[in-house]
């Protein structure tokens, strides 16, 4: 009987409201007690550290199979273990993409062969993530997929997004919606506002996020399905959503990490690691968003994690890939721009990486009650350190944080009992 | 005056004191900058690469006349043949470039911000001759030291940039080189192509050229790309040139020395009809004149970066 005692630190569980002093006995994988334990296990000593559930981070992007160099599962999974993840969601932007039953076994099995973080695969809602013919969800469902998305390249047919809706209740699972008319999109590389008009690139308004937000909204309350807004950017999807949910609509929501700390004026230096979609929006925009994930209107936070190679970033502006990596900076930033000033609490923020992600998607997970898996991260709230993304475990660099002085990060992640990264 | 800018990328980078030397240095090329009686030696010794990946004929040409008349070594890169077709990232052209000697890159760009990215990138001082929609400095520079010409001063002067704002290098950096310096700049067209997001950056938005038009001192045409139209800004050629193209009868309304300007090329009878483009109060070629000027400035100018002058 293998145990573990994590004795002394202060355990925040919000799927328990829990927030106090307590130790965590760990037995064969699972939450053995939570509170004052006398035990002669193997102690480890969590005196001045914050124990939590497991993080979980449901929107990255690995690009095994397709573009190993930029990341594999593998590297993927140990990135998010040193960034205290202990269960990450995987897009289906593969290549080619995960539509098929055998591919979304592929993936879970390589997350299993490399034992670190548990690797949860989304399927694609249409083959080839092309819009066109629903793919074998429930093939899928049974292979382990926990969601359904064709994630940047969203469904634009409404037919298709509605019998998508209402095909995935049967299996109870959500679509996740990267939400965005193309068409408004157009060519643009940038949020459409003052900074693009200044540095002369070409804007994707905000409006092509909230027309897609409010038709996915009223889809799935019309279709009985549920449905996940991606990566919420506007402060107008923001009311969308908060009056979806005010009636009851089955719709959950999540916001990424950058959009929760940086706004489009950092983009004056047309600095490549600074482009992801949807775009840095306004200080408006950011302090909704803020807002949102204080009051539970957005459940989760996510790193929307997505390596690309050093080259395809070092080019102009307007040719470079969207996306920027995220999986071992979203917890220092968050606790050194959100949870230090005031922004959010403690209790909030590991709820919006933990309980609130595990209820997106259905999964046992997120929470430290006893006989649950024993997915725990403890993490150091006072160290002070530089990102070097020289040091990351991901294959990939393209990260705007880096050499930002933060305050906090994970020392520990522990995958079902077992120590899977160490400080 | 220490000069300590190593580049043009932009006038947003430069200082009103900056940019009021250009056009003093400007000043003093001016009598030379038409003559073709030997060269001067501000850049003998100096290697200058004009790297245009997009076509242009009178900026490329004005470049290279200022960059001979200071007596550069002078080589256009052309993209058409060169290995860029070949896939060939912008760092890694401008890095080969490098590696042959090259002191200054001029660069023509069709991506905003491409200079800035070849400044990151190279030691060589780096003068921006447009990039994408962003800026166009030079072009900003010329204009102004052609107002200033004509009407002797640009603080208190009321500037009107009429056409596709949105898309516009030139407007840009005339904003910005003319607000530095104490003008009012209108921004003038339809609602579809002049954001209102420009009231932040300084300028006046406008949407009704005839109501702005008595008052103006200088009126700047910009050029309808016709390439653009694809995405409707406007629904015909004749409605946009009935709201906001300069004719007679509109002249007539217009202060008695205005002054009217077109970065070219022209679209004869869209923006302007040919008797505006062709009469008294056009100095449509006096602006190309001066461009060669204003670009000997600039060149001399950078490659003295650090040394007082």
């Amino acid at each position: 009987m293998a145990e573990l005692l994590i004795k002394g630190g202060r355990v925040i569980d919000p799927a328990q409201g829990m927030d106090r002093r307590a130790d965590v006995l760990v037995r064969d994988g699972r939450i053995a007690a939570v509170g004052r334990v006398a035990s002669k296990a193997k102690t480890l000593d969590a005196r001045g550290l914050i124990v939590a559930p497991g993080l979980i981070d449901i929107h990255v992007h690995f690009r095994e199979p397709g573009k190993d160099a930029e990341e594999t599962i593998a590297s993927g999974a140990a990135a998010a273990v040193a960034g205290g993840f202990t269960t990450v969601a995987v897009m289906p932007n593969t290549e080619p993409p995960v539509d098929t039953e055998a591919a979304v076994a592929f993936q879970a099995r390589r997350g299993a062969e490399a034992g670190l973080a548990r690797v949860l695969p989304i399927g694609a809602i249409s083959v080839g993530r092309k819009g066109e013919r629903l793919a074998e969800l429930g093939a899928m469902a049974q292979a382990g997929a926990v969601a359904f998305s064709d994630d940047g390249d969203p469904v634009r047919s409404p037919r298709l997004m509605r019998t998508a809706l209402a095909y995935a209740a049967m299996f109870a699972k959500p679509l996740i919606a990267h939400c965005e008319d193309k068409e408004l999109a157009g060519k643009g590389v940038m949020h459409a506002g003052l900074w693009s008009v200044k540095l002369g690139l070409a804007g994707i308004p905000a409006a092509a996020e909230e027309t897609m937000v409010a038709r996915d909204l009223i889809l799935a309350e019309a279709a009985g399905g549920r449905l996940h807004v991606a990566h919420v950017s506007t402060k107008g999807s923001v009311r969308l959503i908060r009056e979806a949910k005010g009636r009851g609509a089955p719709v959950t929501a999540e916001a990424a990490i950058h959009h929760l700390v940086l706004t489009d004026e950092a983009l004056a230096g047309y600095d490549t690691n600074l482009k992801m979609n949807p775009p840095l929006r306004g200080a408006e925009d950011r302090d909704a968003l803020r807002a949102a994930v204080a009051e539970g209107t957005i459940d989760c936070i996510v790193s929307d994690h997505a390596p690309h190679a050093a080259e395809e970033k070092a080019v102009e502006f307007a040719l470079a890939p969207f996306g920027i990596i995220g999986l071992e900076t979203t917890l220092p930033v968050l606790i050194t721009k959100l949870i230090e000033p005031g922004v959010l609490t403690w209790p909030r923020a590991i709820a919006a990486l933990t309980c609130g992600p595990a209820r997106v998607l259905g999964i046992e997970a997120g929470s430290l009650a006893v006989g649950r898996p024993a997915d725990i991260t403890l993490i150091d709230p006072e160290a002070e350190w530089t990102i070097d993304a020289a040091r990351f475990r991901t294959k990939s660099r393209n990260c705007p944080f880096h050499g930002w002085r933060v305050r906090g990060r994970a020392v520990a992640t522990l995958v079902g009992g077992a120590v899977k990264f160490r400080l | 005056m220490k000069w300590t800018q190593r580049h043009l990328l932009g006038l947003e980078e430069y200082s009103a004191e900056e940019i009021t030397r250009v056009l003093d240095l400007a000043e003093e090329f001016r009598a030379i900058a038409t003559r073709n009686d030997g060269p001067r030696d501000d850049l003998r010794g100096k290697a200058v690469v004009n790297l245009f990946f997009e076509p242009s004929t009178r900026t490329r040409t004005s470049f290279e006349l200022a960059e001979r008349r200071l007596g550069a070594t002078v080589v256009n890169f052309d993209v058409a043949t060169s290995s860029v077709a070949k896939d060939e990232t912008l760092v890694d052209t401008a890095r080969n470039i490098e590696a042959m000697g090259i002191d200054v890159v001029v660069m023509r760009h069709g991506c905003s911000g491409a200079p800035q990215l070849l400044a990151r990138s190279i030691a060589a001082c780096v003068v921006n001759a447009g990039d994408g929609q962003h800026e166009h400095p030079t072009q900003g520079l010329l204009d102004i030291f052609t107002i200033r010409q004509k009407l002797g001063r640009i603080a208190g002067l009321k500037v009107a940039i009429v056409g596709d704002i949105a898309h516009s290098r030139v407007a840009r950096s005339d904003l910005h080189g003319l607000t530095k310096l104490g003008a009012e700049v209108y921004f003038v067209g339809p609602t579809t192509l002049v954001p209102r997001a420009f009231a932040s950056l300084g300028a006046k938005v406008c949407h009704d050229l005839d109501a702005v038009l008595p008052e103006m001192d200088v009126i700047n045409m910009l050029r309808i790309q016709t390439e653009r139209l694809d995405e409707q800004p406007f629904p015909s050629v004749r409605e946009y040139s009935r709201l906001f193209g300069l004719d007679a009868a509109r002249m007539r309304r217009a202060k008695r020395d205005v002054v009217v300007m077109h970065p070219g090329p022209i679209n004869r009878g869209v923006e302007m009809t040919p008797e505006v483009a062709d009469g008294s109060r056009s100095v449509i070629l006096e602006q190309v004149t001066n461009g060669v000027a204003v670009r000997m400035a600039v060149l001399a100018l950078v490659t003295q970066a650090g040394k007082s002058l």
